[in-house]
């Protein structure tokens, strides 16, 4: 029992060398990035072809991207747009999705925008969690 | 991208939001990979269903 704590408690400490929010800011800035820098190739790679198979998605769906927030909602929704990282500041300095076209695959793929956004939120505290050995 | 449209059925959305939403969620909520692919599925399941519950009962609503 003794030697399982210490054990535990021994790959803890392993797993906190560094600086531990790199994977934090990794995972934020490219979506998986977190993972792949913990050399968690497989669950990287997933969570990338997900969270950027979306965010294309939304743009192809010709979803809005949220440059500002004129009411509490266009905050949310900028929120969220900006948990996407890199890729936000790309299809910004591209002009990606910033006209508003009014068509119901318009309306979905603002959504997925944003969800892809959140998801990598999700995906890059799960990073941080792997670094400080909170997971597995 | 700028002339590139895709323009998906309702239910193909649908179908791929659960499909990324529930790989995000399976891998980051589970340790185990056999545990992922069974908590991924069962979020697609449970994200197609809803949907399919909840359309239908807006259907009967709406008449």
């Amino acid at each position: 029992m003794a030697t399982e704590e210490n054990k535990k408690t021994s790959t803890k400490s392993g797993s906190q060398e560094g600086f531990v929010y790199l994977p934090l800011i990794a995972g934020w800035l490219v979506p998986g990035g977190g993972h792949f820098l913990l050399r968690k190739w497989g669950r990287g790679a997933l969570l990338a072809a997900s969270i950027l198979g979306m965010f294309v998605l939304g743009l192809l769906m010709q979803g809005k991207v949220y440059a500002g927030a004129h009411d509490i909602l266009d905050l949310l929704g900028l929120a969220g747009d900006l948990g996407n990282g890199l890729p936000y500041v790309l299809s910004r300095m591209l002009g990606l999705g910033d006209v508003q076209v009014q068509v119901t695959t318009a309306d979905w793929g603002t959504r997925f925008i944003v969800v892809a956004g959140l998801l990598n939120i999700i995906a890059a505290v799960d990073a941080h969690n792997l670094k400080t050995g909170r997971k597995s | 991208m700028g002339n590139a449209i895709f323009q998906p059925s309702h239910f193909a959305a649908v179908v791929l939001f659960a499909l990324f939403a529930s790989t995000v969620f399976g891998i980051t909520q589970r340790e185990k990979p056999r545990d992922m692919i069974r908590y991924g599925i069962y979020c697609f399941v449970l994200f197609v269903a809803s949907a399919i519950v909840l359309s239908w009962l807006m259907y009967f609503i709406a008449r």
